[in-house]
């Protein structure tokens, strides 16, 4: 707990400031929710008209449908985007400058052009040259090329943060350059650097909701046609919250499961530890590899 | 070549406004995301646990739902009418601020122990430690990471272009009236933000450097 370090434990003079500080949040943050909900309130978004909408069997089963295209597009990409990222992160950890230097180069531009912009060049771009793909295809290959290339740095970051000593010993008992990645180096990279892949998941399953710009008729799609329903006065508000709450919880069921994955990596002995610190090497790789 | 010339008015307006959203985005979500990361290490538990709640909330919600709540959600409010452009940097800022947050709260993980020992040793109360001994030294961590969030900011800003905020996210829709082909137009589009993010990355080096062993 690194909090705990920053202040001592409070004495009788802390603790009442501490208390009167506490109440003052309260109020604050109380005072924020109640502006908000009277607001909402005043505006009729509690009214159950604008919510009897979620009653209709159809509508649930509609709900449920997008949220399984929404599933379906981030499955896709997750899995592709990490095979592409173990593909690139080869390439820029390769011997031969003719290969390394333009994967690295394919991996920045990925990583600088925005997200949006990519998928309408699938979606909107590539049609002018005869190309035509579905929503559904330039959401996949928007998220795959961007993702593919940010999880190759995670995967580049993981093999780097190893001790050199893990490839010198492979080379020793006779390993060739293939085997030492792929069977001592690269498993040890995954391992540590799972925590930072998973946050990467949580981004792919977020960015699906860009899909919605281009059309793709997924969570945020239908969230948006069931607040321009005009027969339940628009109900964009409630709808948005509805749709809210399902991201929230898929997005944190996943981080949920990156917590218990990192719980039990910790716990493992089999980690390489870092012979200076002491400490596994996810930590050290974990400061430069929170991206968005 | 043709089409960057014939449409620079709509280049320039939509890349100036990326710019804008961009700047005000940035620095109130500075702003807000050192209070918040102050607030989740403070010794008071209520403000943790609101500033914890906030956090992963907004982490876990695309931003392009908190921004579809701005644009569309805020008219139907009655509240006093906004422009969308900074309904757009409100949204941003609440998305962002979290980022920033959680990369300031790393890096004051990377401040040795002592620093804060001896800080309370002498006698600092938590906001004079955290403010002139803790902060100074994380802030020098996190260059490298903090680029990286207002890196991935910049870039957001195009998910404004569906909002109707004429920036660069929406460069597209308005040359496509013109008769302009999407492919090349978004080409330049695309070809701007790799030059806009060279130049942040450059900015990132020089502060590196800089901080590096002072």
């Amino acid at each position: 707990m690194a909090a705990s370090i920053l202040f001592d434990a409070p004495g009788p003079k802390a603790r009442v400031r501490n208390n009167i500080l506490a109440v003052a949040t309260i109020i604050v943050v109380g005072a924020i929710l109640a502006f908000i909900v009277v607001q909402l309130a005043d505006a009729g978004q509690f009214d159950a008209k604008k919510w009897s909408v979620f009653g209709y069997p159809m509508v649930q089963q509609s709900i449920a449908n997008a949220t399984l295209a929404t599933l379906k597009a981030f499955g896709l990409a997750a899995v592709l985007s990490l095979v592409l990222g173990f593909a690139l992160a080869l390439g820029r950890l390769s011997d031969h400058a003719w290969l390394r230097a333009p994967v690295t180069w394919i991996v920045e531009l990925f990583r600088a052009v925005p997200l949006l912009i990519l998928i309408m060049l699938f979606y909107y771009g590539l049609p002018t040259v005869g190309i035509k793909m579905t929503p559904f295809v330039a959401v996949v290959i928007g998220l795959t090329l961007y993702n593919g290339a940010v999880l190759s740095e995670v995967f580049r970051a993981g093999v780097m943060s190893l001790p050199k000593g893990q490839a010198e010993a492979a080379y020793a008992i006779g390993m060739r350059k293939g085997q030492v990645m792929t069977s001592i180096l690269l498993p040890q990279a995954v391992k540590a650097m799972l925590p930072a892949i998973i946050a990467q998941l949580v981004v792919i399953l977020k960015d699906t909701a860009l899909g919605f710009v281009i059309t793709y008729t997924e969570l945020l799609y239908y969230v948006k046609y069931l607040g321009s329903q005009v027969d339940f006065g628009s109900p964009l508000i409630p709808a948005a919250i509805v749709g809210a709450l399902i991201y929230v919880g898929m997005c944190l069921i996943l981080s949920g499961i990156a917590k218990l994955v990192e719980h039990r990596i910790n716990k493992s002995p089999k980690i390489a530890k870092d012979p200076a610190t002491g400490a596994p090497p996810s930590k050290a790789a974990e400061v430069g590899t929170d991206i968005l | 070549m043709d089409t960057l010339i014939d449409n620079i008015d709509i280049f320039v307006k939509g890349f100036s406004n990326t710019l804008i959203l961009f700047a005000w985005s940035a620095v109130f979500s500075l702003i807000l995301g050192t209070i918040v990361a102050g607030m989740r290490v403070s010794p008071v538990p209520i403000m943790r646990a609101v500033a914890t709640i906030y956090v992963n909330t907004i982490r876990n919600t695309p931003l392009t739902l908190v921004m579809l709540f701005f644009a569309l959600g805020y008219p139907q409010l009655g509240l006093p009418k906004l422009d969308y452009l900074p309904l757009a940097v409100i949204a941003l800022t609440l998305y962002t601020a979290t980022y920033v947050a959680e990369t300031l709260r790393s890096g004051i993980n990377t401040v040795p122990l002592g620093q804060a020992e001896a800080a309370r040793a002498i006698g600092l109360t938590f906001g004079q430690s955290l403010s002139q001994v803790i902060l100074p030294q994380a802030m020098r961590a996190v260059v490298p990471p903090m680029f990286n969030v207002l890196i991935a900011l910049l870039k957001n800003t195009t998910i404004a272009g569906a909002f109707s905020v004429l920036e660069a996210g929406a460069i597209r829709a308005f040359l496509s009236e013109r008769g302009e082909p999407a492919l090349i137009v978004l080409l330049w589009v695309a070809l701007v933000f790799v030059i806009l993010v060279l130049l942040l990355s450059l900015v990132q080096r020089y502060f590196e450097k800089k901080w590096r062993n002072a």
